[in-house]
């Protein structure tokens, strides 16, 4: 007596496991509670601020949870899809996903190899069936069954005279609708395709933005990264081959109804993917809302806009220095803005350094397109300008400018003013064209305003195929739900014939392998059609 | 400030458009209430009178079933005497049935009058008439019940309308109450011929996906109290027209998803960015995925149903809580 042989040790507590584990894996159930997993991680997503799409909101949100947002924070609430649960996820399920469908490749090809399975014994066990008696030897009813059943996998099998058919028999077997597996197949694999080509776009892809005043010869070349304010890119892209081209915002406008509601926002803009060309060789192009500028691989984008007060500041000496700077909007329905700019002495004013930087100008204040006042207070009413003003307060002192610190464009060091190296020395609403004397004989005039727009120069590679994964995922997935797959068996048999003339008795059965609830009422009509030729549709059955 | 908008917007029209919204309110709640006191009084007949409240539908199904057992060995050819033919003998019509055959064309006039509303609204403004959320729930409402129409035109199943018509009526109220904007032109990002597009694909398809859920609430209410809740068609006919739903609806509204990235493309910089619409869109994605799978296993049909009811309520949070909890992109005149 042999014993069964001990599987090794070796097998016992790895390969088993293993094998357990990747068939657990693979399993439907596995797949269903994988996307459900996935479901529920990103509900964080969509209630909890998140980081990439709203910086401030989120930091709000975490300082008012105290401990218990910085705890959120660790774990990734509010970077959901970039945590590493969420990654884990769908990374599981992209395996599950392989593991079950690369085997069903397979199957679905042997199954189109292999001829229709022979008929059941008792086709009266099935859900649908039907019997009749027609003209005809069973050979020539096959025939004209074989032939009505265009479209369908079929295959006629003889019977040889049996216990059950003492005079023989024919069988008839068809199926149809294998592209429904097909369609189903191409869905999966759509969908890995569109998970890979993502993820591809986020390895090669960056995107850059950056503030261009219009009409101020400011040009945006996209040759490094630096040129950009923030820059944000995958993996792969060391910022050394970025799409060559570069681009200035000549104009400008924004349109408004009546009501106040902005109707277009346009920019002007002169282009050329030469960047040696010079600048009188550029083309020029239009970038609306909804209409990016599409040049070298790249699109460039205007999703922002806002105002830039023009102040020129006259030194007691009498020297200028204009300067033109982007304020922020604070609402972006009435455009009533907030920003700073700072001012240097002009050289050999001020000899001494000290001198010289007790003497520089900082200004800060309020821009309103269409201005209002609460006694003194600068409101906006609306976006559309109407003899814009600003309120500001200018400073002497300390600009900041020599720190070495990173100073904010939009705002003055508050430390600065607070230690009184900063004074303020004027604090004065001016409309267009008015100015304001210092103590010290320094004048500031408000000249008038640009506009500058926020420009956002996107690249991805593969977001082309994203778009045809996804119309095949959807081709698929439509093809998959509609198409039918269906069975059915003819078994034809001679009829015992009093007259002589040869008749079969004919026995049909019908089986709906799809998930839909099985062949309607039709059956019956569409089985008789089969039988006497009077040709029905492929697609009502 | 100068508001006159005379210029842009018809408001007779947009008026119009008004009234004939609260209408088909009125006229929706009518044909719900009548459908229900059909149910009740399908349901009294029922209890006191045997089957009389068998609706045609279920008589039509009887009469097949026992003539197809009858017939084992019929003879050939389709005019033979054995086989029964022709209508099934016709049953007294009770007052249940009457009732609910009354009921239908109440609907398809609420509809007409929706559908109305939603053209005055089109042609006061000269644009989609989709550019807001009141004017996209109108829509989906409308859409909804243009579903329901289709999927529960059988006699048997048209009660269910009352149901479907009931998440509608509060939606539409809620939509001309707390969300009504005025007729208006839309604001720069939603000047695009994806408009017409993405909004109407994703809308019918909510639509019909909110019917699906309807019929799967139902589903459920059956398998818990088969007894009671007899006057409800078969847990496998409500399986079936909840299933057809979203065989439908859930490649429409992959569809309308893909629409969206692809006008995102060009409106917002990327063709998808994790905005709380597009997070929720893709939960409710993956809930109808995960109800399709259930449903093609074997013995999963009241986990599937279960599936599909998460799905409705995904896709409801989707048209309500995400525009007017949390902020992103796809709020629109303040919402």
């Amino acid at each position: 007596m042999t014993r069964p042989a001990r599987p090794s040790a070796f097998s016992r507590l790895l390969v088993t496991p293993l094998r357990k584990f990747w068939r657990e894996l693979t399993s439907m159930r596995t797949a269903l509670a994988l996307l459900f997993l996935l479901a529920l991680a990103a509900i964080p997503g969509a209630l909890l601020p998140q980081r990439d799409l709203n910086e401030s909101k989120t930091e709000t949100y975490i300082a008012d949870r105290g401990t218990m947002g910085v705890w959120m924070d660790r774990v990734g609430l509010f970077d959901v899809f970039g945590s590493g649960w969420f990654t884990a996820i769908y990374l599981l399920l992209f395996i599950s996903l392989v593991g079950c469908l690369t085997p069903r490749i397979w199957e679905h090809f042997t199954a189109l190899r292999t001829p229709p399975v022979p008929a059941p014994r008792n086709l009266k066990r099935l859900p649908r069936h039907l019997t009749e008696t027609v003209d005809g030897t069973p050979e020539e009813v096959a025939g004209q069954v074989s032939a009505n059943l265009r479209g369908w996998r079929r295959t006629t099998r003889e019977v040889p005279p049996g216990k059950a058919y003492p005079d023989g028999a024919v069988e008839v077997s068809a199926e149809k609708g294998y592209l429904r597996e097909f369609g189903n197949l191409v869905f999966h694999f759509a969908l890995l395709a569109l998970l890979v080509t993502i993820a591809a776009g986020k390895l090669f892809g960056y995107e850059g933005t950056r503030t261009l005043v219009a009409g101020d010869d400011q040009v945006l070349c996209n040759t490094s990264t630096a040129v950009y304010d923030s820059f944000r890119s995958g993996a792969m892209v060391d910022g050394t081959d970025l799409s060559p081209f570069c681009i200035r915002v000549d104009d400008f406008e924004a349109e408004f109804l009546p009501s106040g509601q902005p109707d277009m926002y346009t920019s002007d803009v002169s282009y050329t993917t030469d960047v040696s060309a010079p600048e009188d060789e550029w083309k020029t192009g239009t970038i609306r809302v909804n209409e990016p500028l599409r040049l070298a691989g790249d699109r460039v984008y205007v999703l922002g806009n806002g105002f830039a007060p023009t102040f020129t500041v006259t030194f007691p000496n009498g020297e200028k220095r204009t300067q033109t700077a982007p304020y922020l909007p604070q609402d972006t329905s009435t455009m009533l803005s907030d920003g700073a700019m700072r001012f240097d002495t002009p050289a050999g004013m001020y000899p001494d350094e000290d001198e010289r930087r007790k003497h520089q100008i900082a200004i800060d204040g309020l821009f309103a397109p269409d201005p209002a006042y609460h006694s003194t207070l600068l409101m906006s009413q609306s976006a559309i300008v109407n003899d814009p003003a600003v309120a500001i307060r200018v400073y002497v002192g300390d600009a900041g400018l020599d720190t070495g610190r990173a100073q904010s464009v939009y705002m003055l060091d508050r430390d600065l003013i607070d230690q009184g190296r900063l004074v303020r020395q004027a604090s004065v609403n001016l409309n267009q064209g008015e100015s304001t004397t210092l103590p010290d004989g320094t004048v500031v005039s408000f000249d008038g305003y640009k506009r500058w727009v926020s420009m956002q120069v996107s690249h991805d590679p593969a977001q082309n195929g994203v778009l045809i994964s996804s119309i095949v995922m959807l081709a698929g997935l439509v093809v998959s739900l509609l198409v039918r797959r269906r069975r059915i068996w003819f078994r034809l048999v001679p009829a015992a014939s009093d007259d002589g003339q040869r008749r079969t008795v004919v026995e049909v059965a019908g089986l709906a392998r799809t998930d839909q609830a099985g062949w309607g009422e039709g059956f019956d009509e569409q089985a008789r059609a089969l039988l006497d030729g009077s040709r029905v549709k492929p697609g009502k059955l | 400030m100068d508001t006159d908008m005379s210029g842009y917007v018809n408001e007779t029209l947009g008026r119009l458009s008004d009234q004939l919204y609260v209408t088909s309110i009125g006229i929706y709640s009518v044909a719900a209430l009548l459908f229900f006191v059909a149910l009740a009084m399908g349901a009294k007949v029922k209890t006191y009178a045997g089957d009389l409240a068998e609706s045609d539908r279920q008589a039509r199904e009887l009469v097949g079933a026992s003539a197809s057992s009858s017939r084992s060995v019929p003879a050939a050819g389709d005019r033979t005497p054995g086989r029964v033919s022709g209508p099934p003998e016709r049953r007294p019509r009770n007052r249940a049935a009457v009732l609910s055959a009354a009921a239908y064309p109440v609907v398809i006039l609420g509809l007409i009058a929706h559908i109305a509303s939603i053209v005055l609204r089109g042609l006061a403004t000269d644009r989609a008439p989709w550019g807001n959320m009141y004017e996209f729930i109108a829509l989906t409402c409308a859409a909804c019940v243009l579903g329901a129409v289709v999927v529960l035109r059988k006699p048997a199943q048209r009660p269910l309308m009352s149901f479907v018509l009931l998440v509608v009526i509060l939606m539409m109220f809620i939509g001309g109450k707390w969300l009504y904007t005025h007729a208006a032109p839309v604001v720069p990002a939603l000047k695009s011929y994806w408009l017409i597009i993405h909004v109407s694909v994703v809308s019918i398809a909510s639509g019909v996906l909110l019917v699906s859920g309807v019929v799967s609430i139902l589903f459920l209410i059956r398998e818990r109290w088969p007894s009671t809740m007899d006057v409800l068609p078969s847990s496998d006919t409500l399986d079936r027209v909840a299933y057809k739903c979203v065989v439908f609806a859930f490649p429409l509204f992959g569809l309308g998803v893909i629409c969206g990235a692809i006008w995102a493309e060009a409106a917002w910089g990327r063709f998808w960015g994790w905005d709380p619409k597009e997070t929720v869109s893709f939960i409710s994605w993956i809930v109808y995925a995960a109800y399709l799978h259930a449903r093609a296993t074997a013995g999963w049909r009241t986990a599937a149903a279960w599936v599909n009811v998460v799905g409705f309520v995904t896709v409801l949070f989707n048209l309500f809580a995400i525009n007017l909890v949390v902020s992103g992109l796809h709020s629109y005149a303040g919402l």
